[in-house]
């Protein structure tokens, strides 16, 4: 009698955590799916190739913004992957246990928790405000606060998994402790690092508040990286919060647009990951 | 001349781990530059205002009166009620990958997970505005308003746009943070003593209620914080749905507004230093306590998952 309860019991129990999993996956599919048939019929090749159109004016694209995007995660990458990368090499190569490298992993742990805001607003007061306008390269430089530690984070878990024997081989040969890293270790860990530098740039593609103080936006094509400069994100923000329903159509083409570069780039990460650890 | 090669070999090494010593310390650096730079700024805030700023009710730019409270307070609730919803079902996510699933199973479903974190917040706002909180006014609202309308939490004007909105949305956000690291931290617990629950007669779910859970507790307690921490400082999906009314209502319904909301709408409107100084003090606040509860939450997090394999490694 007793065990017949417990056994109900754990069934329940099982079941309620299989509903818990349901459940959490339904916004995924109801998000997924909403912006696919919203987006699907307002996306077409204008959309890529035009500015956007003046207020409620049907048509129009955002060409702008998707260079924009591309042009300020490009120089959030260039910056924040080798600043990760090279810190991360720090904390596996030279310098594993001591408190200042448990520091820095600290910080690092504590720096992906920060709202992405308030990179917002510090490179408006430091840069923003001393240059005077707002520009993609703020907007690329708050991105790569973003990415840094991200970077070092999926950069460490990967260096660790080389195996010590594959450095020790570098050192018999009589390679210096430089040229281990850089010609053994790191291309061993290739594969996941890219991995991981792909995850990065797919999470940063999507941000919008860092950049609403420091890119601004712009309806026009930004002529240097030093004028205000539209992203995808902005954009979409700006156009889903207007009264307009074409622009609320831009906005649901523009999610899709978006959408589907950060599930491309998470699928290939995840396909370049298993095929290596297989 | 082969001890010039020898030479310039170790001047090189040096380079590299000199550079990679600075990158190692720029991580400190901008931590305590970004804490800086936000504080140098709101300074003249703080001097004029002090703590009557946290205190404060009205929120009026244009008679330069400035209390943070509403914003607060918006930030709190939506948080706290995302926090409700998503810990319970976060935990029933992580519990079913890692105990009940198939490794099959399980790839596929982590990456459905992870892909919910992926999902661009602002992309989510756009749902949130054409689909969640026409639901939201049309159905929930009115439903909960009918059985529930004698707790305040639930009465009022179904509007769509409010607290409720928010609060679900972000349950949705932070639901993937909080089922990845109870996950990690499960998956941390030694298998000899899953056996021994077993070995004893232990059903599944008494097995993981006696061995698993207890063990992987704080780690748990340490995701959901890091969980809370999303919430707190998430801006987009919330600025869209809340509502953006300086308002301290009870009820979920009504509209309000969160402290990132605040900033992502007012701050290129300041016309004024000390506006955008209060702006930026509100900025600080937020810094300061997503701060605190990541430094907690990563300690949690770090006694389960590294500490039993001997130190942190």
């Amino acid at each position: 009698m007793h065990d017949r309860i417990r056994k109900y019991r754990n069934r329940m129990m099982m079941g309620i955590f299989i509903a818990a999993t349901l459940l959490a996956l339904i916004p995924l599919f109801g998000v997924l799916g909403y912006v696919v048939a919203n987006g699907i019929s307002a996306l077409n090749l204008e959309f890529f190739t035009n500015l956007p159109k003046a207020m409620g004016a049907p048509g129009g694209g955002m060409a702008n913004s998707i260079v924009g995007t591309l042009t300020m995660v490009l120089i959030a990458s260039l910056i924040g992957i080798p600043v990760g990368i090279l810190a991360s090499i720090y904390l596996t190569e030279y310098d594993r246990t001591s408190w200042f490298s448990i520091g820095v992993r600290f910080a690092t742990d504590v720096l992906t928790g920060i709202p992405s805001i308030i990179v917002g607003i510090v490179i408006y007061t430091a840069v923003v405000l001393k240059m005077g306008h707002f520009s993609a390269l703020a907007g690329g430089l708050s991105l790569s606060i973003i990415m840094i530690p991200l970077i070092i984070r999926s950069t460490e878990e990967m260096l660790k998994l080389v195996s010590h024997s594959i450095r020790e081989a570098g050192y018999a040969l009589g390679i210096s402790k430089g040229k281990t890293i850089l010609r053994i270790v790191l291309p061993t860990a290739a594969k996941g690092i890219i991995t991981g530098a792909m995850l990065a740039v797919a999470r940063v593609s999507g941000e919008t508040a860092p950049l609403l103080f420091t890119a601004l936006g712009n309806q026009y094509w930004a002529r240097s990286l030093n004028e205000p400069t539209a992203a995808l994100p902005v954009q979409i923000y700006q156009y889903a919060t207007s009264p307009y329903k074409e622009w609320h159509q831009q906005a649901w083409a523009g999610s899709l647009v978006l959408i589907s570069l950060v599930v491309i780039l998470n699928l290939i990460a995840r396909f370049a990951f298993r095929s290596r650890s297989n | 001349m082969s001890k010039k090669t020898k030479l310039t070999a170790s001047l090189g090494d040096k380079t590299l781990r000199l550079l990679t010593l600075l990158m190692a310390i720029s991580v400190l650096v901008l931590m305590v530059w970004m804490g800086w730079q936000l504080y140098a700024s709101a300074r003249p805030s703080i001097d004029k205002f002090g703590f009557s700023f946290i205190t404060g009710r009205v929120w009026d730019p244009v008679k330069e009166q400035f209390g943070a409270l509403p914003f607060i307070y918006g930030t709190l609730v939506t948080s706290f009620l995302a926090l409700i919803i998503a810990a319970p079902i976060g935990l029933g996510v992580a519990i079913f990958l890692n105990e009940m699933a198939t490794s099959k199973v399980r790839s596929v479903i982590a990456f459905l997970v992870e892909m919910l974190a992926a999902i661009p917040s602002v992309v989510y706002g756009l749902w949130g505005i054409f689909v969640l909180a026409p639901w939201l006014r049309q159905t929930v609202e009115p439903a909960l308003g009918k059985w529930f309308g004698f707790i305040p939490l639930f009465q009022g004007t179904p509007l769509g746009f409010g607290m409720l909105a928010g609060g679900l949305i972000l349950a949705v956000m932070i639901l993937p943070t909080i089922a990845a690291i109870s996950g990690e931290v499960m998956a941390a617990v030694p298998k000899e003593q899953r056996e021994a629950a077993l070995a004893l007669g232990a059903t599944k779910w008494e097995m993981i209620r006696i061995s698993v859970l207890p063990y992987a507790k704080s780690g748990i307690l340490g995701g959901i914080m890091l969980g809370l921490g999303r919430a707190l400082g998430e801006t987009m999906a919330v600025t869209m749905v809340i509502g953006n009314r300086p308002d301290i209502l009870p009820s979920l319904f009504a509209p309000a507004y969160s402290i990132a909301a605040v900033i992502a709408n007012e701050f290129t409107e300041a016309t004024y230093d000390l506006y955008l100084s209060a702006l930026v003090e509100i900025g600080l606040i937020l810094f300061g306590i997503t701060l605190i509860l990541n430094v907690f939450a990563r300690l949690l997090v770090w006694s389960v998952a590294r500490g039993p394999k001997g130190g942190i490694s």
